[in-house]
C-alpha cells in the first residue's frame, strides 16, 4: 500500500502531536499532523505550502503511536523529499548525507580530520560556511577502516553461515564495534561473511534525496541479495540502516526491486537476532558477572523495528549487570539533524529528558543500539554510551577488540 | 542458520496483552503486579489520550444515576447481555479500590455509591464514579459560583460555551449554580496556537505560573469556584493544583478539554511507567494480526514487523483492542462485523429483518451493542456458550452488550473487565 493511502485513516485525533518530541521543542515544526495528513491537499497542487515539514526529524514516534496505522513520519518524508525537489538541496545536507564518501575521504588523513573536529576555530568556520553546528556532536576517525580489517579476519569455518552488514558507523568511526560484533557471531557459531558494502542511503533519504539514495540501496542489496537467497540471515548493528533495508526502502522510497525484497526479508538487527537465538535454546549463555548499572535507551529506529527491546532481554541475561529501562522517546539527533546549524538547539532539547534520565540514573555506561545516538549520549550527558554487543562481548570474556 | 532463520520465535511470556487502552493496561498491570513476564502489544496508542480520565461506572441508566452501587443490580437485570451483569459490584468495587491504590500520585476521589457530577467540555454535567483530585473540586452537586478560565492562544477549550450551558442545566435537588468567565493571556514566546500538552508543559515553569496568578488574582471575587482547562502540568500536575489553590485561596479544578487529553496522558504515563518498572514490555506500533495454536489452546500471536512476522508465545492472552473506533471490531460495506485478530464469533448483532442504524446519530443504534461475549472467567465464547480458546480472554469495549457513549460506564467497564480477566489468569495459575 502507498503510504499516501493511509492518510485516509487520520482521524486528528491528536495522539501523534501529544508524542511529538519535535513539535514540543519548537514551534517552527508545528507537528506531524499538521505538516503531514492535513497539509497534504495543499502539496498536491504541485508546490509545498512552507518549509515547516524540514523541522521533523524522521524519528518515526508518529507513526508508532498512531492507533489508525497512518503513516505519518513516511508521508512526511516523501513530503521533504518534495519540498527539496522544489528548492534544490542545499551543499551542507548533499555532504552530511553522504558518510560513506566523507568516511573516505576523512580515513586516510584521520589525525588531520579530528584535529580539524576538535579545533574550535575552525568549528566556528565551518559553522558558518557549511552550516553545521559548531558543537554537534561528530565522531571522529578511527583512521582504519572495519572493512580493512575484515579483509584479513579469517572467520574460523561454522555450519552455520551469517551475513554481517556493519554500515558507515561501523567501518569509518566505531571498526572495534564490528570486531566485537564478528567475535560474539562466531562465539555463538557462526561463519560470519563480511559483503563489500557501501552507504544504505538512508541519510540521502532523510535530506529529502530520494533519487540518490535509491542507487545506494539497490547497489546495497545487490551486494546482499546473494547470501539472503541462499537463506543466509544478514545482522546489522546499525539499527537505522538494518530498518531502511527491511522496510523503508520499500515503503518511503517506493523502490520495487527484487534485491530489496529478498534482503528485507532476511534482515536482523543485531539484538533480536541474537535474542532470537536465545528464544531456540541456541544463544550461549557462559557470561561472566559484570557488576554495571548500564541505563539503556531504545533508539527511535530501533522502535521502529517493531520488535520490543531485544538488547535489554539480552542485557538481564548476563549476571550482575543491572539494566534500567529509560522512558525518553528520542536523544534528539535524529541521524543528520542535531548536525545542522539551525536544528541544534532543537535537537539539544529534544533530547534533554533522556541526558536527564541517564545523569540521574547513576549508571556506569549507558547502552544503545544506535551509533549517532550513542555519539549525541555522550555529548549531552557526559556518560560514555555502547552498543550492548559491547557488554556481551565483555561477559562473554573474549578480550579487548 | 542456512536453512532456518524463519523459525526463530522469541522467548515466550505468562501474558500477552493485546491492546494499551485502560482495559488493556490494567489487566497487564494487575498480572504484572503479581509477577507474571506481560508483554502489551499494541497498535497505537489507545483512547486513555481521547478521554478525561474520570471512571464512569454507570452514568446513565433512564435518566442520570445518582449511586451506581444501587442502580447496577437492577441495571443489569433489565439487560442480560451487558458486561456489568457478568462483573459483580464486589469485582467492581474491588477494580475501583485497585486503582486509586495503583495512581495514589494522582489522588483520585469517589465510589461506587455516589457519582460525582463534574462539567463536561461542552457544559454538562456528568455523573461519574472517580474523578483525579485535581477535578474534585468541580462537582456541582452543591451547586455555587464558578468562574471559568480560558487562555488565548489554546484552541480546544471554548469557556463561554461551557459556562453557558452549565448555567442552563438543571442539577438534581435544585442545586443553584452560577457562572462566568474570564480570559487570560499569559506570555506565550513565539508560539501561535499552543496545543492543551503545550500549555501543561508551560504550567510546570514556575515563571508562566506566576504569570497567569498575577492576571488571574485581579479578577477573582471571594467565594469563587475556579475551573480550568485540564493543562495543569503533566507529571507535576498534584503540585501545580495545590501551589493554585493555595496562592489564590480559591478551590482550583480541572475541566477536560478537546483531545488531547492531558489527564488521560498523565494515566497513561503512570500505568506504563508502572509496567516498565514490574518488568513489563511494551511494544508499540505492532499489529497482531494472527494466532498459533492447537485445538482450543492458543500458544502464540502473531504480530507484524517492519521485517517478518514475529510470534509471542505465552500461557494466556487478553483481546483488548477495543471497539469499531479502534479497529478491535470492524464493520465491511456488506454490514458483516468482524473481530480481526482472532475471528472470534461476535454476538449482540441485531436479527437480518432489523434496522442495523437508526436515522439519527444520537439515536441509538442497534449495532452498537455487537462485540464479543464471554463466560464468567472473561473468555470469549462461541454461540452454543463454550469459550473459543480455554487461555484467551476479551475485556473492555471489545465486549458486546454495552453502549458506552450512551450509558457513561466506558471506562468503569474498561477497569472492572480488565480487573476481572487478570483475576481469571492469575486463579487459573
Amino acid at each position: 500500500m502507498l503510504v499516501r493511502d493511509s492518510l485516509d485513516h487520520c482521524v486528528k485525533c491528536t495522539i501523534c502531536e501529544s508524542f511529538c518530541p519535535y513539535s514540543q521543542a519548537t514551534p517552527l515544526f508545528p507537528g506531524p499532523k499538521y505538516v503531514g495528513p492535513q497539509a497534504e491537499r495543499f502539496r498536491r497542487t504541485g508546490s509545498s505550502p512552507d518549509i515547516s515539514v524540514d523541522y521533523c526529524s524522521g524519528c518515526g514516534i508518529c507513526t508508532q503511536v498512531c492507533p489508525h496505522g497512518v503513516k505519518i513520519a513516511e508521508i512526511n518524508s516523501q513530503a521533504r523529499a518534495q519540498l527539496w525537489e522544489e528548492r534544490g538541496i542545499p551543499l551542507r545536507n548533499q555532504l552530511i548525507a553522504r558518510p560513506s564518501v566523507v568516511g573516505r575521504l576523512g580515513t586516510p588523513v584521520a589525525p588531520l580530520a579530528n584535529w580539524t573536529l576538535r579545533n574550535r576555530v575552525l568549528r566556528r568556520l565551518g559553522e558558518r560556511l557549511l552550516g553545521i553546528h559548531r558543537d554537534a556532536a561528530l565522531p571522529l576517525f578511527a583512521g582504519r577502516t572495519f572493512q580493512r580489517w575484515a579483509r584479513k579476519h579469517v572467520s574460523p569455518a561454522a555450519g552455520r553461515t551469517i551475513v554481517y552488514f556493519h554500515a558507515c558507523g561501523t567501518n569509518y568511526y566505531e571498526p572495534a564495534v564490528g570486531q566485537m560484533t564478528v567475535e560474539v557471531l562466531e562465539h555463538n557459531g557462526f561463519h560470519v561473511v563480511v559483503p563489500p558494502q557501501d552507504c544504505c542511503g538512508l541519510p540521502l533519504q532523510s535530506n529529502g534525496n530520494f533519487p540518490a539514495a535509491r542507487a545506494y540501496v539497490q547497489r546495497l542489496a545487490a551486494n546482499l541479495a546473494p547470501y539472503a537467497r541462499e537463506g543466509c540471515a544478514i545482522v546489522s548493528n546499525s539499527t537505522s540502516c538494518g530498518l531502511m533495508l527491511k522496510r523503508e526502502a520499500r515503503e518511503i522510497l517506493d523502490v520495487e526491486d527484487e534485491d530489496v525484497a529478498v534482503v528485507s526479508e532476511s534482515m536482523y538487527d543485531l539484538s533480536e537476532f541474537l535474542f532470537l537465538l536465545h528464544g531456540r535454546g541456541e544463544l550461549r549463555t557462559d557470561f561472566k558477572p559484570l557488576e554495571l548499572t548500564v541505563p539503556y535507551h531504545a533508539p527511535c529506529q530501533q522502535q521502529g523495528h517493531g520488535i520490543g527491546k531485544p538488547a535489554l532481554d539480552l542485557l538481564a541475561l548476563i549476571p550482575g549487570l543491572r539494566a534500567i529501562e529509560l522512558d525518553a522517546d528520542c536523544c534528539g539527533i535524529a541521524g543528520t539533524y542535531g548536525l545542522k546549524k539551525e536544528k541544534y538547539e532543537i535537537s539539544m532539547t529534544v533530547g534533554e529528558r533522556l541526558f536527564s534520565q541517564l545523569r540521574e540514573s547513576n549508571g556506569d555506561v549507558a547502552a544503545c543500539d544506535s551509533e549517532t545516538c550513542r555519539w549525541q549520549i555522550e555529548h549531552g550527558s557526559g556518560m560514555h554510551a555502547v552498543h550492548p554487543v559491547e557488554l556481551l562481548h565483555r561477559a562473554y570474556g573474549l578480550g579487548a577488540a | 542458520m542456512n536453512e532456518a532463520h524463519g523459525r526463530l520465535v522469541p522467548a515466550s511470556y505468562d501474558a500477552v496483552v493485546i491492546g494499551a487502552g485502560l482495559a488493556g493496561l490494567t489487566a497487564a498491570l494487575r498480572l504484572a503486579e503479581e509477577g507474571q513476564r506481560v508483554a502489551v502489544l499494541a497498535k497505537g496508542v489507545g483512547a486513555t489520550h481521547l478521554a478525561p480520565a474520570t471512571i464512569d461506572v454507570l452514568g446513565y441508566d433512564d435518566g442520570p444515576v445518582d449511586s451506581p452501587a444501587r442502580t447496577l443490580p437492577e441495571f443489569a437485570d433489565a439487560n442480560p447481555q451487558h458486561p456489568y451483569r457478568r462483573l459483580s459490584i464486589d469485582l467492581i468495587r474491588a477494580s475501583l479500590d485497585w486503582f486509586k491504590a495503583c495512581l495514589s500520585d494522582h489522588g483520585y476521589r469517589g465510589g461506587l455509591d455516589q457519582n460525582l457530577l463534574v462539567p463536561t467540555a461542552v457544559g454538562v454535567a456528568k455523573p461519574t464514579a472517580l474523578v483525579p483530585e485535581t477535578m474534585a473540586a468541580a462537582d456541582l452537586r452543591q451547586g455555587g459560583r464558578f468562574i471559568f478560565v480560558g487562555f488565548r492562544g489554546l484552541k480546544d477549550f471554548f469557556p463561554a460555551y461551557l459556562a453557558d450551558n452549565l448555567a442552563r442545566t438543571p442539577l438534581p435537588g435544585g442545586a443553584a449554580v452560577t457562572t462566568r468567565v474570564v480570559e487570560l493571556s499569559p506570555p506565550l514566546g513565539v508560539a501561535r496556537d499552543v496545543s492543551a500538552t503545550g500549555f501543561a508543559r508551560r504550567f510546570e515553569q514556575a515563571d508562566f505560573r506566576e504569570s497567569v496568578l498575577a492576571e488571574l488574582g485581579r479578577h477573582l471575587m471571594p467565594g469563587e469556584i475556579v475551573g480550568f482547562p485540564a493543562v495543569l502540568g503533566l507529571e507535576g500536575a498534584r503540585k501545580v493544583w495545590q501551589e493554585l489553590e493555595t496562592r489564590l485561596g480559591h478551590s482550583v479544578f480541572e475541566v477536560a478539554t478537546l483531545p488531547p487529553s492531558v489527564p488521560g496522558i498523565r494515566l497513561y504515563e503512570t500505568m506504563t511507567g508502572a509496567l516498565r518498572r514490574r518488568g513489563a514490555r511494551l511494544v508499540v506500533g505492532t499489529t497482531v494480526a494472527g494466532a498459533e495454536g492447537s485445538g482450543n489452546r492458543l500458544e502464540g500471536v502473531v504480530a507484524h514487523t517492519a521485517g517478518r512476522p514475529l510470534t509471542y508465545r505465552a500461557n494466556s492472552f487478553v483481546l483488548a483492542t477495543g471497539g469499531f473506533a479502534s479497529g478491535g471490531l470492524q464493520l465491511d460495506s456488506s454490514g458483516e462485523v468482524r473481530e480481526p485478530v482472532f475471528d472470534l464469533p461476535v454476538a449482540g448483532l441485531p436479527g437480518p429483518e432489523e434496522p442495523r442504524f437508526e436515522r439519527g446519530y444520537f439515536d441509538e443504534h442497534a449495532i452498537s451493542r455487537a462485540g464479543v461475549a464471554v463466560d464468567a472467567s472473561s473468555r470469549p465464547i462461541d454461540g452454543e456458550g463454550t469459550p473459543v480458546y480455554e487461555n484467551l480472554h476479551a475485556v473492555g469495549a471489545t465486549l458486546s452488550g454495552a453502549v458506552p457513549w450512551r450509558e457513561a460506564s466506558g471506562n468503569g467497564l474498561s477497569l472492572a473487565s480488565g480487573y476481572a480477566a487478570a483475576s481469571a489468569i492469575l486463579e487459573a495459575s
